[in-house]
């Protein structure tokens, strides 16, 4: 039985690799949407607010699985032909955004309102508010739920072995199919999603203590 | 069109300011000059609106109608006529030439006191780090906390967090400097140290509009008192006119007998 494992590890690595790929291309897309969007919707005028709002909310609304589902067979309904590859990878990033924004959303609107002033009767530009006055001060508050949003993306990037794409989760029912090993290759996969997850949380905690000087 | 008619001109031109906040009317055609190196201090009851004009001074907050100049150029609109606002960037470089302390301080909390004054420096004057750095010093002294430049605003008491704003404020070298309320959130122990420092301000003709509830303040360092009731200018002169307790005003003989009453 070992062995049987031991001969499946290369194509569970490859697996690995892609969950690894594709969660960190959530991660990444959605930060930069997410924060862009949230800006959006705190700072922008009234038709961008309201389009940010009914796009987050609507997102949210919808089960992962669903959104998936639909970006890969409904979308092709309108001329839009993905890869199953990036079809998972937009609809992951998509429910994601939603997060971010929301995430971004809270972190920015718990800086007390005098800080802008203040930034703005020296003289700074929008682009500097936010970049040296905001974004430093809301960090702290954004850097939790989003780590948690991070480990979300990991395990959450296992659906995506349901559109037939071969990551981590796919690999280890494959090499089940041809060993019919489940037990101890589920604990396998379980500790490898876990240790990710875990050195993820570790790394946030860290990070957490070292932006720790605002009062509160 | 010599420079001595330049120099009594007015600093900051207010002329005929109305604002609403939906149907109250904080401002009601507010007209008010500053020259050069005067300390004019507005006071009134509150709600008077002393604190949405001192904001739309550096358009903190925009005004329905009239113009506000600062050394003869609108401040938050291209062009009166118009009255197009002004780009982000425009605004930005206007408000650098007014400075403003606010009754909350408002420091930024991960900064030092040295890093809350070299941010505008840095950023906006574009001076260079060990430029600003001194530049930072020198206000820090000033204000009598050289030795607290690396120390975080958490770790300062609210006067000496009142003096770090008022530095930052200055150190930007603004036209006019805006104090609103800035001993309003003290403890009373608290207040005279930051009382000394506008007022050696003052002493370096310094330009200076604020808002106050200090009148024994008020009455020593004001070149003229504005009294605003109900949104408007109701009374403007020197101290001793203004503050007098036989004057004809029956508005501002209320409120000083009011505050008065509660405040000796």
């Amino acid at each position: 039985m070992l062995t049987q494992i031991a001969y499946a590890l290369p194509f569970l690595a490859q697996g690995f690799a892609l969950t690894l790929w594709v969660s960190l291309l959530v991660v990444v897309l959605s930060l930069i949407a997410g924060v862009l969007l949230g800006v959006g919707l705190v700072y922008g005028p009234v038709p961008l607010r309201w389009a940010v709002r009914i796009f987050s909310d609507t997102i949210r609304g919808i089960p992962i699985l669903v959104l998936m589902f639909f970006v890969y067979y409904g979308v092709p309904a309108i001329g839009l032909h993905l890869p199953s590859f990036w079809a998972a990878v937009l609809a992951l990033t998509l429910f994601k955004t939603a997060q971010v924004i929301e995430y971004l959303r809270g972190a920015v609107g718990s800086i007390p309102k005098g800080q802008s002033e203040a930034a703005m009767a020296i003289g700074l530009t929008f682009r500097q508010r936010l970049a040296y006055v905001i974004f430093p001060q809301a960090f702290r508050r954004f850097l939790p739920p989003w780590i948690n949003g991070v480990t979300d993306a990991v395990k959450g990037s296992a659906l995506v072995s349901l559109l037939g794409i071969t990551d981590l989760m796919q690999a280890i029912n494959q090499v089940i199919g041809r060993t019919y090993e489940a037990m101890p290759l589920y604990i396998l996969g379980a500790l490898i999603y876990f240790a990710v997850n875990y050195a993820l949380s570790l790394a946030s905690r860290r990070l957490e203590r070292r932006f720790s000087f605002i009062r509160e | 069109m010599s420079t001595s008619s330049n120099d009594t001109r007015a600093l900051l031109d207010v002329r005929d300011v109305s604002k609403s906040f939906g149907v109250v009317q904080v401002l009601r055609s507010v007209s008010l000059q500053v020259t050069r190196g005067e300390v004019v201090t507005v006071i009134g009851p509150s709600g008077s609106g002393k604190t949405t004009l001192l904001r739309c001074v550096n358009f903190l907050e925009s005004y329905d109608s009239g113009s506000i100049r600062i050394d003869g150029k609108e401040v938050g609109f291209r062009d009166p006529g118009t009255r197009q606002r002004r780009s982000e960037r425009d605004l930005a470089a206007m408000r650098a030439e007014t400075g403003m302390v606010f009754q909350s301080f408002n420091l930024f909390p991960h900064l030092t006191a040295a890093g809350n004054i070299m941010l505008g420096l840095r950023k906006v004057r574009g001076k260079s780090e060990a430029e600003a750095r001194s530049i930072a010093e020198h206000w820090l002294g000033r204000v009598g906390l050289a030795h607290k430049a690396d120390s975080l605003p958490a770790e300062l008491s609210g006067g000496q967090q009142q003096r770090v704003g008022i530095a930052r404020a200055v150190a930007m070298e603004p036209k006019i400097l805006l104090l609103d309320e800035i001993t309003s959130a003290l403890d009373p122990e608290l207040v005279g140290e930051v009382l000394a420092v506008v007022r050696s301000l003052a002493e370096d003709g310094m330009t200076m509009l604020m808002v106050t509830h200090e009148m024994a303040f008020a009455r020593d360092a004001s070149s003229r008192i504005v009294f605003m009731a109900d949104g408007g200018v109701s009374a403007v002169g020197p101290p001793k006119e203004i503050l007098a307790a036989e004057t004809t005003n029956e508005r501002l003989r209320t409120f000083l007998a009011r505050f008065r009453a509660s405040h000796f």
